[in-house]
């Protein structure tokens, strides 16, 4: 786990977090999650069980990059900017960037139901296969990822997720 | 539910915490509430049925949180986080 971080971490630019009993913990957290789901998902949210609404929560996971370039770090503290990890900046606990649709259709539930504020959420259900995934494409540089939403960033060329755009491919018999 | 008390010679307010057993940021914050020696409940969400972990996330989104940890104390106020400042100060360990 802590060498597939690592490398991970040197791939993109990022450092893992300089606490070492901190990132003890992140990692057993990690192989815990990978042995009950199967798949190392954020130690810091509760997953559903269900790979398809995890998905974006499976580490690396999908908020890191705009999380590690806002904060300095991801939201479990496992990533961190140079800057963070040198101790030029502390290590807290940062805001949850996931859309709280995500995580309510992770329990089929409505936040709607027994809300006393008024919350923009609307119902929506917990049926894997009814999520729609699309290819998406960056503009800047082609990269194409088969995802429900297009990355915050791109992975390849760090395009915002504005340079995204859905593409769709249609495929004519030769006659 | 499987609440575990921890026992604390500040009793000041009813502190209740929900945390997941994998989250560093829990551990930290348990730890902390024991270092300044708070009287407080928890709940490992991740450990919960299925049942029970909808019960208790659908309770908190009511409250528009859904991260954790997440702080109830006294019933009413939610700090959500291992805020140590917002802690300290409505628990008063300053």
């Amino acid at each position: 786990m802590r060498s597939r971080a690592e490398s991970d971490a040197r791939s993109r630019g990022y450092y893992l977090n300089s606490d070492e009993n901190f990132l003890k913990d992140l990692l057993e957290g990690l192989k815990k999650n990978e042995e009950r789901y199967g798949y190392p998902s954020c130690p810091c949210r509760l997953a559903s069980g269900k790979f398809e609404l995890d998905r974006d929560i499976i580490c690396p996971c999908d908020y890191r990059d705009p999380d590690v370039e806002e904060f300095g770090t991801c939201y479990c503290g496992l990533y961190a900017r140079k800057d963070v990890s040198e101790g030029k900046m502390p290590v807290v606990s940062i805001p949850e960037r996931r859309p709280l649709k995500k995580q309510m259709r992770a329990y089929d539930i409505s936040a709607k139901s027994s809300s006393t504020q008024p919350l923009a959420v609307s119902t929506v259900t917990a049926e894997p296969a009814k999520i729609k995934l699309k290819l998406w494409y960056c503009k800047q540089c082609g990269y194409v990822v088969f995802r429900e939403e297009p990355p915050y960033i791109c992975p390849i060329c760090k395009a915002k997720r504005e340079f995204f755009t859905d593409l769709r491919i249609e495929i004519y018999s030769a006659r | 539910m499987n609440v575990v008390k921890v026992q604390g010679g500040n009793k000041n307010h009813r502190v209740f915490m929900y945390a997941l057993s994998t989250c560093a940021w829990c551990k930290r914050t348990k730890q902390f509430l024991k270092d300044n020696n708070v009287d407080y409940e928890y709940v490992d969400i991740d450990l919960e049925s299925e049942e029970e972990q909808k019960k208790i996330e659908k309770d908190l989104a009511s409250r528009g949180c859904y991260a954790y940890p997440a702080l109830l104390i006294d019933g009413r106020q939610l700090i959500k986080g291992f805020k140590v400042d917002e802690i300290e100060e409505v628990l008063g360990l300053r």
